[in-house]
């Protein structure tokens, strides 16, 4: 089985977010980058599926040269080899005409990602690709087994879950709990610097653009209540917050 | 130039998500003088598609066959497609949820449309196309410009708070047939398991939560008993999900759901900040915590130090008391 995992490269989880030049461009200084925790899913679910029935794992990532440490890292855990667009990842549809021009050519079983990318959110990048091949898509998958040509996955759903089969190939968007994050050993780590990674051109357009950000309104402070007195709790919420 | 909402019905019911996306589709199309159609997918009774009108749709289409009982994310997208074709639609609006997100994905590239989701405000037309989506999990905002000739809209929970009409405005509904590609129905929803009875989280406006300080799946019951007097939904922190003292679909956070309600109450959680990600788009945050130094507290409205055990039914007892 052929698999294509397509990863993000995002500030860790933990990041403070600021921007800068008037609040036109996002700091990346001092941030700590990581691979996208819910790209990480996918791709621990990709290399057990590899170590059970054989083929390949190809890692993908759209991104500037700053993303290799993220790449060598999913080498690490286990992918065969890795292809890098060399572009910024403008938007949902620009970085899903990447995927869907690699998987043309590669002819994967499975096409694997997060169901959405911890900094921008989107969560649509699998469907336009599905649609772009003409292949089914799914998502949020938080379970994933794979017998012969036959996929059966369980998605989430609001309050609940769905179970669903499908003929491959397929392209899933993947959370918790389909596998548990590996964390990669020496021996992954040194056969990694060997392994290949091809940098493609991009092609194709972006149909977004973002002209300014903007933060949250500062939180006012926390009004503290005695335990002894929790239920006047109750009388606040109604008649000074207004919510019930 | 139209406006098309694609909404979701639950138990031949229009969803509240989708009352939202309704209502913000009226408030673009009077600033575009233009038509707020709405697309239903689905079994669904003539007077419940009419209360659209309450939100103010212009017109509803309704798609029903038996083959979409089950949500079908292909069908579903080749309906949309097909739609908005149809009425010439410029903008296509639905609410962020687990069906939208997917099938608006498929009608974006299908249509080659900028899609922008998490959208918590009406789009500024002074300048083109801008629309304000939050980004980073709630942590920052970004204004986003959509340069294509058909625009793609996730709206988030709260973006607009939707007044319903009281004049009962009831509109028409007409039967809409598209081709869909057989295809779509060789992918299987082969079992749904859904919690009855209960307001899924996305979509709720009370929440109650519980962390590790609620100290295992047994203590649980001051949690439900609060939800319960508040008709409030349950839910709990990743540590909680991760150990399977509640289901996975229960986990609020960074890599859990995120929601957005009115007031969310906080029992025995710390507040990490992967936490805080899925919940910051509460309203109003209570935070129960015998530890003072507990950082949630910085994040919240109210707070009480104390144990949830003790606190927790004086709530429950003075809801009642209401």
């Amino acid at each position: 089985m052929k698999i294509l995992v397509c990863i993000s490269s995002v500030p860790d989880t933990t990041s403070k977010i600021s921007f800068t030049d008037s609040e036109t461009v996002f700091n990346k200084a001092g941030l700590q980058f990581i691979i996208g925790p819910y790209d990480d899913y996918a791709l621990a679910r990709a290399v057990e599926l590899k170590e059970q029935s054989g083929g390949t794992v190809t890692v993908l990532n759209v991104g500037t040269v700053e993303t290799e440490p993220q790449i060598r890292k999913a080498l690490a855990i286990g992918a065969d080899d890795a292809i890098r667009v060399d572009a910024e990842p403008t938007d949902s549809y620009f970085v899903a005409e990447q995927i869907a021009n690699i998987a043309k050519e590669g002819n994967y079983d499975l096409i694997m990602m997060g169901r959405e990318t911890t900094d921008y959110n989107s969560g649509v990048v699998h469907g336009i690709v599905g649609e772009m091949l003409g292949i089914p898509s799914f998502s949020p998958v938080m379970e994933l087994n794979i017998d012969g040509n036959q996929a059966k996955m369980t998605r989430e759903i609001e309050g609940g879950k769905e179970k669903l089969e499908a003929s491959l190939p397929l392209v899933l968007g993947c959370q918790e709990p389909i596998a548990e994050w590996k964390i990669p050993n020496m021996r992954g780590i040194m056969t990694a610097r060997t392994k290949p990674l091809n940098v493609v051109a991009p092609s194709g357009d972006s149909l977004t653009s973002i002209s300014a950000y903007s933060m949250p309104p500062a939180k006012g402070a926390c009004k503290m209540i005695p335990a002894e007195d929790a239920g006047s709790l109750i009388n606040l919420l109604r008649t000074e917050a207004k919510v019930l | 130039m139209s406006i098309l909402v694609f909404v979701e019905l639950a138990d031949g019911e229009i969803k509240k998500s989708s009352q939202e996306a309704i209502y913000y589709g009226a408030q673009l199309a009077k600033m575009l003088g233009t038509e707020n159609n709405v697309l239903a997918i689905g079994e669904a009774g003539s007077d419940n598609l009419a209360l659209a009108g309450n939100f103010g749709a212009t017109k509803v289409l309704h798609a029903s066959d038996d083959k979409y009982k089950a949500a079908n994310i292909m069908a579903y997208s080749d309906i949309l497609t097909a739609a908005a074709k149809q009425t010439g639609a410029t903008v296509i609006i639905s609410a962020k949820s687990s069906l939208a997100d997917p099938v608006t994905a498929r009608t974006a590239a299908a249509l080659k449309a900028g899609i922008v989701g998490n959208v918590t405000a009406l789009p500024d037309l002074s300048n083109g196309f801008t629309v304000t989506r939050s980004i980073f999990t709630g942590k920052a905002f970004a204004q986003t410009s959509i340069s294509t000739d058909i625009k793609i809209l996730g709206i988030k929970k709260n973006a607009l708070s939707p007044v319903a009409s009281t004049d009962k405005a009831v509109v028409e509904s007409e039967s809409f047939h598209a081709d869909v590609n057989a295809k779509a129905f060789e992918s299987k929803v082969t079992e749904t398991v859904k919690a009855k009875g209960i307001i899924p989280l996305p979509e709720a406006d009370l929440v109650v939560s519980g962390g590790r300080g609620m100290k295992g799946p047994d203590h649980w019951q001051p949690i439900l008993d609060l939800a319960d007097a508040l008709g409030a939904t349950t839910a709990c922190s990743k540590p909680v999900s991760d150990l399977d003292w509640r289901p996975h679909h229960e986990h609020v956070g960074q890599t859990g759901v995120k929601i957005a309600p009115n007031l969310y109450i906080a029992c025995g959680i710390s507040g990490a900040i992967q936490h805080l990600a899925g919940v910051n788009s509460s309203k109003v945050i209570v935070v129960i915590n015998t530890d003072p130094e507990a950082p949630f507290f910085k994040a919240a409205d109210y707070g009480i130090v104390g144990d949830v055990f003790d606190v927790l039914p004086k709530l429950t007892a003075a809801v009642k008391a209401l």
